[in-house]
């Protein structure tokens, strides 16, 4: 569904990727592991077009999004969850879900979509109309999340969605991507520090180091290599 | 309302009329009369800061710089006006409602285009620039409109006489007179703020200049494109100055193309003075300073003093709520 090819992007003089190459089949969870300032967010940057490719080409079914606009890119159903949440904090939370289907037309779908957001994160429904400024890291999450999915996407992108939350509440946030890829039949490109989490829901991996991809392998594979248990599992 | 009394349609007596425009200054008036008088007339300057300021502080929202020029769009509103005005009576009769209609629509058309032009020619091609560029730009851009405006080819640099496009008149309300302009002053801006209210709080393009100006990148990710968004910001913020462009030459009388720099300036320091970004702070902030400004102007032996008046009075307030006065604390992103 989505092949990146040689992508190298740079920030003025620093070049955070050189030569990042990955694949992502249709229907399933991949993920991207890897250090701080390995490149992990800058791929999924470049992917949704929020900074551009130096070289390379990003085929998204079939076609290069390497040089589109943001929101030309979201309107073909490529979503990102970006890192840090970005929920926006002087709207409600059911505004900013309005905003994520800012580009959706058929407001039964909307309607409908909405109340599977609720169903996947009830605690969104019972503050649908606070600021999104007032919730929980937690929440927020969901919410960045849940504002994902009502953008209608086929592919959704995801930074870090455990970082800065409390335990319990990462693992609901997990078992939902999991259920959402599951029921939506959404493919899923995940982008995580926390390397066993990441390893355990995803059928794929990448290891990102320094801006180029150092390992990949079957999850499964990936968890089991003594290199990987070494550097990024703490075992 | 009930007690509104409008004037006589038509007014022959050119004495009758000028003794409308001059209830203030009736010293047989009781001093609370005086006071509430001066309290119209000082809202009614403070709705014209009103709408110039918004538009400062919505290109602030969703840009963070100060755009310098827009006190002159709202010089090119009076000018519209000026010139749309006799073309306009050839088929309304002005002074006349239908009219003045007309006018005012026409001018906040032109100066919403205007404004649009302005982004378009001079600050989007800064986008990915230091800010400081930008700004630096504006205060190009504004001096570029002041002084080709200042041409004899142009509007040329006299003074002109902003033509009468409403009947006059007075109404009663309370123990308050408002003369016709007054009185249309602070009811076009109470009527284009309420649509100002509605655009930005319940539209799906308020709510998208919203999350634009919380965070631009965020947005784009929504499938909002920040370019659409700017534009149609500087075409709203525009068509209010263009109102008040009208408004303001409907009150004054005089215009000429230097008009912007100075009330440009007011409208500037009346939406820091809200809170920058802020909406209902830069409306908040306008009628503050038109009514200080007014009631500093209105006391004998001090009425000279009174723009260095209204400052102190802001620099006071900046002291004690440097945010402004509804202004938040915002954190800077990294």
């Amino acid at each position: 569904m989505l092949t990146v090819k040689d992508l190298h992007v740079s920030y003025g003089a620093i070049k955070a990727l050189h030569g990042v190459s990955l694949e992502v089949p249709q229907g399933s969870i991949v993920t991207l592991i890897g250090a701080n300032g390995a490149g992990k967010s800058t791929t999924l940057r470049a992917l949704s077009g929020l900074v551009k490719p130096a070289s390379g080409k990003i085929l998204y079914e079939g076609r290069d999004i390497a040089r589109s606009a943001p929101h030309r890119i979201v309107a073909q159903g490529l979503c990102h969850v970006p890192e840090g949440r970005m929920v926006f904090a002087n709207l409600t939370v059911h505004e900013n879900l309005l905003m994520g289907a800012y580009l959706q037309r058929d407001r039964k779908w909307i309607a409908t979509q909405t109340e599977y957001v609720f169903s996947l994160f009830p605690r969104l429904k019972e503050r649908e109309n606070q600021s999104a400024g007032t919730l929980s890291g937690g929440e927020q999450q969901m919410l960045a999340i849940g504002r994902a999915l009502l953008g209608r996407p086929k592919f959704l992108m995801l930074d870090e969605p455990s970082l800065g939350i409390a335990p319990l509440l990462v693992k609901t946030i997990f078992e939902r991507i999991v259920e959402i890829n599951r029921e939506q039949g959404l493919t899923i490109l995940l982008v995580e520090q926390n390397a066993n989490l990441a390893l355990e829901v995803s059928s794929y991996a990448y290891v990102l180091e320094s801006g180029s991809i150092l390992l990949e392998g079957r999850s499964s594979e990936l968890k089991a290599n003594p290199e990987v248990r070494a550097a990024y599992l703490g075992a | 309302m009930g007690s509104s009394v409008s004037s006589k349609p038509s007014l022959p007596d050119s004495s009758a009329r000028f003794r409308h425009h001059l209830p203030p200054n009736d010293l047989r008036r009781p001093l609370v009369n005086e006071i509430s008088q001066q309290l119209v007339n000082g809202l009614a300057l403070g709705a014209v800061y009103a709408l110039i300021a918004i538009g400062y502080t919505m290109v602030y929202g969703v840009l963070r710089f100060i755009n310098f020029a827009h006190g002159d769009v709202f010089m090119l509103g009076s000018f519209a006006g000026y010139y749309l005005a006799p073309r306009v009576a050839q088929w309304f009769p002005l002074p006349g409602w239908a009219g003045w209609t007309l006018v005012m629509v026409l001018s906040m058309v032109i100066c919403a285009a205007i404004g649009i032009l302005i982004e378009l020619l001079a600050y989007r091609p800064l986008r990915d620039r230091p800010k400081l560029t930008v700004l630096i730009t504006a205060i190009g851009v504004s001096l570029l409109i002041e002084y080709t405006c200042q041409h004899k080819a142009v509007f040329g640099a006299s003074q002109k006489a902003f033509p009468d496009l409403l009947p006059a008149g007075v109404f009663k309300l309370g123990g308050l007179s408002f003369n016709t302009t007054q009185f249309v002053v602070l009811g076009v801006t109470v009527v284009l703020l309420a649509a100002l209210t509605f655009i930005v709080k319940k539209t799906r393009i308020g709510m998208a200049m919203r999350a634009v100006s919380h965070n631009a990148s965020a947005a784009s990710l929504m499938g909002i494109s920040n370019t659409f968004i700017i534009s149609f910001t500087f075409g709203l913020g525009s068509a209010l100055a263009g109102a008040g462009g009208i408004l303001y030459g409907m009150t004054y009388t005089g215009i000429d193309p230097l008009m912007g720099v100075n009330v440009g300036l007011k409208a500037f320091v009346a939406a820091v003075l809200g809170g920058i970004g802020n909406l209902p702070g830069a409306a908040l902030g306008g009628m503050v300073l038109g009514v200080v400004e007014t009631f500093a102007g209105g006391m004998s032996g001090v009425s000279t003093y009174r723009d260095g008046i209204a400052f102190a009075i802001l620099i006071i307030i900046l002291i004690f709520k440097p945010t402004g006065l509804l202004g938040s604390k915002q954190i800077e992103k990294v």
